[in-house]
């Protein structure tokens, strides 16, 4: 066990889990804060995605212990009220079935306008590809993002 | 009791719509709402004008919360923004619950627009009584009974004292399709904004005060057991506080947090007695089967005598493997077990299966164990199982204390339960122009139900009735369908046997079309001519419709209009859950495997209901379905199964994924199946454009072997 800070979603937290634990774990199980999901385990779905120091990275395979001292944004701090651009437009073009991966789409998503506030088809596939939906909503997160990146991107 | 199967469920739904209505009328008022006007169990108007809308069936993805009280809330007038939702967990007020069959439209259809004009009704009556006017001069509209003539108008909430004073009506009139001003609109769904947030809460977000968490070992050879364990490295691990079996065939690690009991798990030594299946191997189970393919098959459909057509004869055999559904969300459930009572909160498709089997594995009664119904992330038939409630419940007896059980996606790969591997053997005599003029299906297979001990009357799996009829009026017509028995745990995975079907009736039907030297959908279109009604079980199939589908389908993707270069077209379509589909995809190749850029896909559901969510179940069952047809197969070696994450059962990502236009006939139909129709054509339809762009003729799936 060790003592470990972070700041999560701009508030400072001091956590005590065995350094290895992935963040994934300390922010679901131990901060509670459940937007973020486990899909994998592996890094190979991005249900996980969250960003530290604004750069997405998959929380399932990352020890807590490297983050230390970071700035980690989880979807539930992505925007004050929830209402992100990107939010948005999830919700104006229908995108969600299940939901379960969506968040982490999201997380995804805000990268990539974050770096390239107006992407193409071809920018998009590439940030996103590693990102798994089993319900099958890639055509609408492609139009949501498309329609994010026409209302401002990363504003 | 037994629940009824899946099938059974769907079966006397359909066939006994009065039936569900009586049980559907008793009066449901609970302490809490006795200010409430309750005229039936899935609606509750309350003084302050909201409105709640019980929904009797597990959203998963499919739109239930949005598009059952859509149906309801079009019957009652009200206002959609006065709704709010109320997921039912297990109960005894709405009949059968099991999410599946894509049949909650279809059964809820007659249920939710009675509750809902019972309901308007008896609002407009007890406007009438307040008023002193006749009921004729009184009209619902958008929550409110209006009276034309006095020029007054009064709210829902404010009627619901008199209203509940009323005799409940047992026989209302129904809206015309018409008329209607909510069914058929693309209303936002009422569960997005929540899962965009991440506030939504799904079984594994779910969180009780004290709750453990705990990860369960279970024997890797499919039929084995616990023969001893050892948890001392298990314990060292911080946090874990118990190890235990669970059943004969699991050790359960349980600690403070998921990871806790992770850890706890990987450092378990455990002895499995492995059992009769330790050298089990998929190419044995193969060859069992193909061993089965001679025997005499039941007969599900016949019309005329195929073996004595005349013509020319060509056969081919299909092949395709298990599957493993791999719902983004893992296995998972909360339950609290307390002396005499246990509480469960399940991502199911089954609450009612859950709390009777939790009952019968703790030695409770059916009525003493609770079932609420949480949001699953993905199901796809795979929560059609209780095993994840049963294994919360015994480790919370066990430890005494509330717990989570976490699946990893390994646990949910590995023990998951498969869509069953199948040989189809095809065989067609054709006429001097080449058409079909006999036709032979056998379908040898193992049974899902026959393996859960359930009946399979007449030697057919309940589940082949919904989705493996016939398509063609061709006049020597027989499907049969031989059962087989495997080891492997078999499960109902989305459009169940109907992809299996689909994939080799339509693939075969391409290669006849080849044989005949005739364009494949002018081939189909010729053999669906004819109106005709082919009787199937409880379904009429009608070629009218299934021309209508394809002939859409053709027309929308330009099937006649020349193509870029390398690029190739293929067409499928087929019948399941009762609705009609028809899908044209557009391809390439690239190093030997099929690029699909397009699909058009064209239903006849009969009335749609939110044609939004209608879109997303095609467009989502088509992906789903590509990801099957392409890559999807379960393996066994020594009695194990193989894959174990996204990386050896890899889902389809973005890059893969084509653009899919969706086009709905219009239908005065009542509604069919949606969220399963879409999956089966796509493999074939894949294939068929395969086999235009290289002529090679793909029999097994998955294409990526």
């Amino acid at each position: 066990m060790a003592d470990i800070t972070l700041r999560v979603n701009g508030s400072e937290k001091k956590v005590t889990v065995s350094p290895e634990t992935p963040l994934l774990w300390v922010l679901r199980d131990t901060l509670e804060l459940t937007g973020t999901k486990f899909g994998c385990g592996a890094g190979l779905c991005g249900a996980c995605t969250v960003h530290v120091d604004g750069k997405a990275i998959r929380s399932c395979s990352t020890p807590v212990s490297q983050v230390s001292g970071k700035s980690v944004t989880t979807i539930e701090g992505l925007s004050a009220n929830g209402l992100h651009v990107l939010q948005q437009a999830w919700i104006a073009e229908e995108v969600p079935q299940c939901g379960y991966c969506q968040t982490g789409q999201i997380m995804q998503a805000a990268e990539l306008l974050a770096k390239t506030p107006n992407p193409t088809d071809e920018q998009i596939t590439q940030a996103m590809n590693g990102n798994l939906c089993r319900c099958g909503t890639y055509e609408r997160i492609r139009k949501a993002i498309h329609r994010a990146a026409g209302n401002g991107g990363a504003r | 009791m037994s629940p009824l199967s899946r099938r059974e469920f769907v079966g006397a739904g359909l066939a006994a719509g009065a039936g569900l209505v009586i049980g559907f009328y008793l009066p449901h008022k609970g302490a809490s709402q006795k200010e409430s006007f309750s005229p039936n169990a899935y609606l509750r108007i309350a003084p302050d004008n909201k409105i709640t809308i019980v929904v009797a069936r597990s959203e998963m993805g499919q739109g239930v919360r949005t598009a059952l009280p859509m149906i309801l809330a079009e019957e009652l007038e009200a206002d959609w923004k006065q709704i709010e939702i109320e997921q039912a967990g297990a109960s005894t007020l709405f009949g059968d619950q099991t999410t599946g069959g894509s049949a909650s439209i279809r059964t809820t259809w007659d249920p939710m627009r009675k509750a809902g004009a019972t309901a308007r009704e008896m609002l407009i009556s007890a406007a009438a009584l307040t008023w002193g006017v006749p009921r004729s001069g009184c009209t619902a509209e958008s929550g409110h009974i209006k009276h034309a003539a006095s020029n007054r108008t009064v709210t829902y909430g404010d009627l619901v004292g008199k209203a509940s004073t009323l005799p409940i009506p047992s026989d209302v009139p129904l809206k015309q399709s018409k008329d209607y001003k909510i069914v058929g609109q693309r209303l936002a769904r009422v569960d997005s904004p929540s899962k965009v947030k991440g506030e939504a809460v799904f079984g594994i977000d779910f969180r009780l005060p004290g709750m453990k968490y705990a990860v369960l070992s279970r024997c890797p050879v499919i039929g084995g057991k616990v023969a001893s364990f050892d948890d001392k490295d298990s314990k060292k691990i911080g946090g874990v506080s118990f190890v235990g079996k669970v059943g004969d065939s699991a050790v359960a690690v349980v600690a403070d947090s998921v990871w806790g009991a992770m850890e706890g798990r990987r450092v378990l030594n455990v002895n499995w007695d492995e059992g009769p299946n330790k050298d089990l191997t998929t190419a044995a189970v193969m060859a069992s089967l193909k061993q089965a393919a001679s025997k005499k098959g039941a007969n599900m459909y016949s019309s005329g005598e195929p073996a004595k057509a005349a013509g020319r004869h060509i056969s081919a055999e299909y092949t395709l493997p298990f599957m493993a559904h791999a719902p983004m969300e893992p296995g998972n459930c909360t339950a609290s077990y307390q002396t005499s009572k246990c509480e469960l909160w399940a991502p199911t498709q089954v609450p009612q299966d859950c709390r009777d089997s939790v009952a019968t594995a703790i030695g409770l009664d059916p009525d003493q164990v609770k079932v609420n119904v949480t949001l699953m992330g993905g199901g796809f038939g795979r929560r059609l199982e209780h095993d994840y409630a049963v294994e919360a419940a015994l480790v919370s007896k066990a430890i005494n204390a509330p717990v989570k059980v976490v699946w990893t996606r390994e646990d949910d790969m590995r023990f998951s339960t498969y869509r069953p591997a199948s040989i189809h053997q095809l065989s067609a005599t054709l006429d001097g122009s080449g058409y079909a003029v006999g036709l032979t299906h056998r379908i040898i297979a193992p049974s899902i139900s026959g393996q859960k001990g359930q009946s399979v009357p007449n030697g057919v799996d309940p589940d082949l009735p919904d989705e493996a009829g016939p398509v063609y009026g061709v006049p020597n017509y027989l499907i049969e369908y031989v059962m087989t028995e495997t080891p492997v745990p078999l499960g109902w995975m989305r459009s169940v046997y109907a992809l299996q079907a689909a994939f080799a009736l339509e693939s075969f039907i391409d290669e006849l079309a080849v044989a005949a030297g005739k364009d494949p959908l002018q081939y189909r279109l010729h053999l669906l001519a004819k109106d005709q009604d082919l009787p199937y079980f409880t379904t009429t199939w009608k070629t009218s419709r299934m021309r209508g589908v394809l002939q859409l389908a053709g027309e929308k993707a330009g099937w006649d209009k020349p193509l870029p270069a390398g690029h190739y077209r293929g067409v499928a379509c087929f019948g399941c859950f009762a609705s009609y589909m028809a899908e044209v995809v557009e391809i390439s190749m690239e190093n030997g495997a099929p690029r699909v850029h397009r699909v058009v896909a064209v239903v006849d559901c009969g009335q749609v209901v939110n044609p939004s969510i209608l879109e997303q179940q095609i467009q989502g069952g088509i992906v789903y379905g590509l990801a099957n047809a392409l890559r999807a197969k379960i393996t066994i070696e020594k009695g194990r199964v193989v894959q174990g994450n996204f990386d050896d059962y890899a889902p389809l990502r973005m890059e893969e994924t084509p653009t899919v236009e969706v086009y709905a006939v219009p239908s005065p139909e009542a509604p069919t199946g949606i969220g399963e129709p879409s999956v089966p054509p796509i493999a074939p339809a894949v294939c068929n454009a395969i086999c235009a762009a290289t002529k090679r003729r793909i029999r097994a799936l998955p294409i990526l072997s």
